[in-house]
């Protein structure tokens, strides 16, 4: 007889399940081991790490610090990021490279929302191999390139992980907007021509940035939409958050440009409540 | 009677023929396999330019998905504009112009006051004609995303600096973009007149639709 018959012996079946370690997952409550000197255990808002080919979306209060670490050297963080309180405001990428006049990311660069404020900012980086300009995998590109792309299949596309991500915040696909990825880059040439770098790269790359803003941050760990690689290749993408406090008027970032500071006296404003 | 210059080479009836004044919004529905006309009528006028699907405006014009699959962030003859799902849904049939913009965006109020500072604030911008001619259709910000700059310079350097530089259009140059889907197109015939998209002087296009 089957260990899962009756309804109890399901429950049991069920239960014994509980309590399984495995590399990609969420730890509740959050512990980390490596959290920067001077950060407390107990500011310790989020810990897990995200799946190949998966995603995660959450709210972050204004002031959090996010971490994002390229466990393996081949994960690729795809971002969608809105105002919690008022989601029609989001990541608005064009805004982004175009107010701080470049287009690649790194240390002390902002991503700047479609209402000239600071969603976010980029504390530090170790990685510098970022994209602005190619956005994710759709169901068609994956399909081409793998032979599928579904959710429910084994090549799962940015597109629509980053629509599951913001429906489970009430959003939809028409929400769903041009992204920033983190840890895969994008080289232009003088012609427009754009060349991937995808790596593989050490692993234990790092990318700390700052919540300027309430935010829901969507985050797609899929291929880079260029990955020459005839393969889908993707690696377990962590992801560390913890409690800190928001940004004061003499931080050296948000003075560092006057786009920056005018971005920042917006924000400011809109908190001035 | 003399031949207009700005007809020549469309073939098939002329379905619309529009002047769009300086620093307005226009919507337009366009059939598959329509051409569309922009006719910049006076040089280096920045035509904001978003696109969706007339069966569902969910799937709208991605400029990321359109640079991605051409490897190339210029938009050129030839180029594919791809929805948001990949789809086709025009094709930049023919360029007067080497090439044209879509990473740079549309100036809004708010990113007016980071670009240039809060004086400016009150001035109109391509967001509003995109919201106002979007509203008339139940869309909303929310399906505003990364448009079109026909007509718009923004090189990249090496260390990836990038701005709205100096156009290479010239009065009377055009580009024509065939639909390969039924869409309906949004312009806003940019405003803004703090950076050189528009040499500093909105200006009128002209718009036209051969079947």
């Amino acid at each position: 007889m089957s260990g899962t018959a009756d309804p109890k012996a399901a429950r049991d079946h069920a239960r014994a399940q509980g309590g399984t370690q495995v590399e990609t997952m969420p730890v509740l409550p959050p512990v980390a081991g490596d959290l920067p000197a001077g950060v407390a255990s107990q500011d310790l808002l989020w810990e897990e790490t995200i799946a190949p080919g998966g995603y995660a979306s959450r709210r972050l209060a204004r002031g959090t610090r996010l971490r994002l670490i390229d466990k393996a050297g081949d994960a690729c963080a795809s971002l969608n990021i809105f105002n919690a309180e008022m989601p029609t405001e989001r990541l608005n990428v064009a805004d982004t490279v175009k107010v701080q006049w470049n287009a690649y990311l790194g240390a002390g660069k902002l991503l700047l929302s479609d209402m000239g404020r600071v969603l976010v900012s980029i504390l530090e980086d170790d990685a510098g191999t970022h994209d602005t300009f190619c956005g994710v995998s759709n169901a068609a590109s994956n399909a081409r390139k793998y032979g599928e792309g579904r959710n429910s299949g084994a090549y799962p596309n940015g597109r629509d992980r980053l629509i599951l991500g913001a429906a489970k915040h009430g959003l939809t696909g028409r929400d769903v907007h041009p992204c920033v990825t983190l840890f895969k880059g994008a080289k232009i040439a003088a012609d427009g021509a754009i060349t991937p770098v995808v790596g593989p790269f050490a692993p234990g790359r790092e990318v700390l940035l700052r919540c300027e803003m309430e935010v829901i941050v969507v985050i797609a760990n899929c291929p880079h939409v260029l990955d020459p690689r005839p393969e889908w290749h993707s690696a377990p993408l962590r992801v560390t958050a913890w409690r800190a406090g928001i940004t004061p008027g003499d931080d050296r970032l948000r003075d560092a440009t006057p786009e920056g500071q005018r971005a920042f006296l917006n924000t400011e404003d809109h908190y001035r409540r | 009677m003399t031949a207009d210059p700005a007809l020549s080479g469309l073939t098939g009836a002329i379905l619309h023929d529009e002047i769009v004044p300086a620093c307005a919004p226009w919507l337009h529905h366009v059939s598959k396999g329509e051409v569309l006309r922009i006719v910049d009528l006076e040089g280096n006028q920045a035509v904001d330019f978003l696109i969706y699907a007339a069966a569902n405006d969910a799937e709208r014009y991605s400029a990321q998905d359109t640079v991605a699959a051409q490897g190339n962030l210029f938009l050129r003859t030839g180029t594919v504009l791809l929805s948001n799902e990949g789809r086709p849904m025009m094709t930049i049939a023919a360029s007067a112009v080497e090439y044209h913009d879509t990473i740079g965006g549309a100036c809004s109020c708010e990113s007016n006051t980071l670009r240039y500072g809060h004086h400016t604030k009150s001035q109109h911008a391509c967001v509003d004609n995109f919201l106002e001619a979007n509203l008339t259709q139940g869309r909303g910000k929310r399906d505003v995303v990364s448009n079109i700059n026909f007509f718009m310079n923004v090189p990249v350097e090496d260390d990836g600096t990038l701005g709205i530089v100096d156009g290479i259009s010239a009065p009377g140059l055009t580009v024509d973009l065939r639909a390969e889907m039924d869409v309906i197109v949004v312009v806003s015939n940019c405003p803004q007149i703090n950076n050189p998209c528009n040499g500093f002087n909105p200006t009128p296009v002209r718009m036209i639709i051969a079947a």
